[in-house]
């Protein structure tokens, strides 16, 4: 469920280019762009990121998208303000070299939670498979 | 300013003339351009999307595969790699590769914001998607390239010599047909999700596959196209948060879920836990730090929950197993040669749209090895298509141009609806579905290779969309050909080997350490590659 807000838009068209999938179409003169084929939205956010104004709120996961009204706080606007696009922080990628070592650490998490059911497994006289020990091969 | 009013349009838009004509906008087509264009070529990119938004990369944050020019070092990582590659892959090929990555990314230096990397340096390894995107498409215009945003490509041209001259597509924004001339042509129009909703491919339907092979290119590697990551079952993301994940059946139950050392056992045992109802991730034990900084990193990721009212962190949540096919599966175009080129003169093919075998074999390449690629084989067919194109001669680039459109555009009998969203569905069943994917055999591999015959036969046969719907259209035609490639290579391979997993065949089996081609339209046809791979090294 994709969203323009009257209010905000410029009618730049920016968005009509900026979307990948082709989901709007210019408006008329002066108009807003049309969300002319809402289906093919991927839910990608780039349009709003694109979006000089913050006009645009791409709501998640229809058919039961809640309303922005329903949410704790106003998700307009957020998207290009977290990834740093609307100036408001001096060094939006300060923490990208993180992803790696997080992304490794989360591995070894997992790893080590399974590897202490095998153990766990092991001693209550369970194989690796998690079949009793004196089970059959198959 | 970002756009341009058709209206306002030059007039000479529907004639488009190149040395170098690059199809798509991610990453590979933007250091194509930017390659083609240093050697001072006249480059077009004809992309489907926006160049900066479209494919998989915009979407993702892609790690590249990043080893300092220290013999040793780069040995070791070659070594490493090779082990696990399962015997498809070309020492030659990585260390070339490799280079080309470390040499490349820090020329995006003036259009890239890159920071620190946490001890006092400049990380340059990882780039966010739309950064990234947004840094190749300054460096490309800065270089002079000419980029036609929303004016996907339809099909090839072809030279009365079967040499590749060009292509032809619609103008999506002002709804009209275009054509352009070149002396050589790259695809770089991504892999193939089959519309299984995978964070970014919406727009990846394996154009660039028919496209090839309609031109007579062949594929190579189609049967290793199986790679799935787990997501919010109502919105696939990037997988960060969810490597610590814990998971849970509907009863509340824990699983005994394998960590991500052994993706195979995770994901069969994940695929498992589907048959028997809806599967949740908890994500409590995640790493202690990430809360905190996860939203700078990935903006999106965060957004799939709050816009849900969801804490991320705080909330189970439901999750889904969302199908790659060849994206981060490896098969694609098949490479003739040192630089990218098809089997067709004027034809090259780079990053997703290529087969990844030459570096990643029968593994997926994941998490550096693939964004590494499509660097690196832009870069290299980019070069390698400017000097094809310096080679024809005057009379070559004023020749006749053929049509190679097929499938889609022109049905082979009387054109009659078709029910584009069941083909669709076929693909993604015969192809996507773990249990078929994961625990392949003969049986079900010929069951699956009829009802994709049918829905071939059907597209082949009626359809046909005009205007803008030839747009769809194809892409409809592409997918349920991909499928038929990736169902056929899979059926021929009778052994097991990397991600091709044959209940049947569960050995590996020596007299299979070459890659398999595939490729055919009426009908398909796979063959073992000649030379095992030792002998294809360069
Ligand atoms: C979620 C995710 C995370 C990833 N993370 C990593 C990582 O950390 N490390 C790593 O090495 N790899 C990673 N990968 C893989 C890596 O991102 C890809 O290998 C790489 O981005 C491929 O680039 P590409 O240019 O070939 O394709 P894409 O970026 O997908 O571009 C394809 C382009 O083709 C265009 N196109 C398609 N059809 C047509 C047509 N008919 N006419 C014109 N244009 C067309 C599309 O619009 C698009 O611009 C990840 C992939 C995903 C999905
Ligand atoms: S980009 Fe924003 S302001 Fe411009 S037309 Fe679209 S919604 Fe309106
Ligand atoms: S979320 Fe993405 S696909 Fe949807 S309208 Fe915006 S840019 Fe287009």
């Amino acid at each position: 469920m994709i969203e323009i807000l009257a209010t905000r838009c410029t009618a730049c068209n920016t968005c009509v280019s900026a979307c990948p999938d082709h989901v709007f179409d210019v408006g008329s003169p002066g108009e807003l762009p049309l969300i002319a084929r809402p289906d093919q939205c991927q839910t990608c956010f780039l349009c709003e990121l694109y979006c000089p104004q913050d006009a645009i709120y791409v709501a998640v996961g229809d058919p039961d998208a809640i309303p922005r009204s329903a949410l704790d706080s106003d998700p307009v606007g957020r998207i290009r303000h977290d990834y740093g696009w609307d100036g408001g922080t001096d060094d939006p990628l300060r923490y990208f070299w993180k992803l790696g070592p997080l992304l490794r650490q989360g591995v070894e998490i997992s790893s080590a939670r399974y590897a202490l059911l095998l153990q766990a497994g092991k001693e209550n006289g369970l194989r690796e498979d998690g079949a009793p020990a004196d089970a059959q091969a198959p | 300013m970002i756009f341009e009013h058709p209206d306002r349009k030059t007039a000479d838009m529907d004639e488009i003339s190149a040395d170098v004509l690059i199809v798509g906008g991610g990453m590979a087509a933007g250091w194509a351009a930017v390659a083609a264009a240093k050697t001072g070529a006249a480059v077009v990119v004809a992309d489907k999307g926006f160049m900066g938004t479209s494919g998989v990369t915009a979407t993702a944050g892609p790690n590249h595969w990043w080893v300092p020019p220290d013999a040793g070092r780069r040995e070791a990582a070659v070594r490493k790699r090779l082990e696990t590659a399962f015997g498809l892959a070309d020492p030659t090929w990585m260390a070339r590769i490799i280079d080309i990555t470390w040499r490349s990314i820090p020329e995006l230096e003036p259009w890239y914001p890159f920071s620190g990397d946490g001890q006092g340096g400049v990380y340059r390894s990882g780039l966010r998607g739309p950064e990234y995107l947004r840094a190749l498409r300054h460096y490309a215009t800065s270089l002079g390239v000419r980029i036609l945003d929303h004016h996907p490509v339809l099909e090839l041209l072809a030279r009365p010599d079967g040499s590749i001259g060009g292509a032809a597509g619609h103008d999506r924004l002002a709804d009209r047909p275009w054509r352009a001339r070149a002396g050589a042509v790259i695809l770089a129009t991504g892999g193939c999700a089959f519309r299984s909703g995978l964070l970014g491919s919406y727009s990846n339907t394996g154009d660039g596959y028919l496209m090839g092979v309609e031109a007579g290119a062949e594929l190579s590697g189609m049967e290793f196209c199986i790679a799935y990551s787990i997501s919010p079952a109502w919105l696939s993301t990037r997988t960060l948060p969810y490597t610590g994940a814990r998971f849970f059946d509907a009863a509340g139950r824990q699983l005994d879920t394998p960590g991500w050392d052994r993706p195979r056992e995770y994901l069969c045992s994940l695929a498992a836990a589907f048959r028997s109802g809806p599967v949740y991730a908890d994500l409590h034990e995640a790493p202690r730090e990430l809360p905190g900084v996860i939203r700078e990193i990935q903006p999106a990721t965060v957004a799939a929950f709050e816009r849900r009212g969801l804490d991320m962190f705080r909330d189970r949540f439901e999750v889904k197993l969302f199908g790659e096919g060849t994206i981060r599966g490896t098969g694609g175009l098949r490479i003739a040669d040192a630089c990218c080129a098809t089997s067709v003169p004027g034809l090259f093919a780079a990053g997703d749209a290529a087969t990844r075998e030459h570096i990643a074999g029968a593994t997926s390449g994941g998490g550096a090895q693939n964004a590494a690629w499509a660097l690196s084989s832009g870069v290299l067919s980019g070069q390698a298509a400017s000097s094809a194109a310096a080679r024809r001669s005057h009379s070559d680039r004023q020749s006749r141009l053929l049509s190679m459109g097929g499938a889609g555009l022109h049905p082979t009998g009387a054109v009659r609806p078709v029910d584009r969203k069941a083909v669709v569905q076929t693909a993604q069943a015969e192809i996507l579905d773990p249990d078929k994917a994961l625990w392949r055999s003969e049986a079900k591999l010929s069951m699956s290779a009829k009802w994709l015959e049918d829905a071939w036969e059907d597209v082949c046969g009626s359809l046909r969309g005009e205007g803008l719907d030839a747009v769809a259209a194809r892409e409809t035609a592409a997918m349920a050909a991909t499928a038929r490639w990736c169902n056929a290579a899979a059926l021929a391979r009778k052994e097991s080997r990397g991600m091709h997993i044959r209940e049947d065949y569960p050995g590996q089996d020596t007299d299979w350490s070459r890659r398999l081609i595939t490729g055919g339209l009426e009908t398909v046809y796979t063959q073992r590659e000649e030379a095992p791979v030792s002998e294809l090294a360069l």
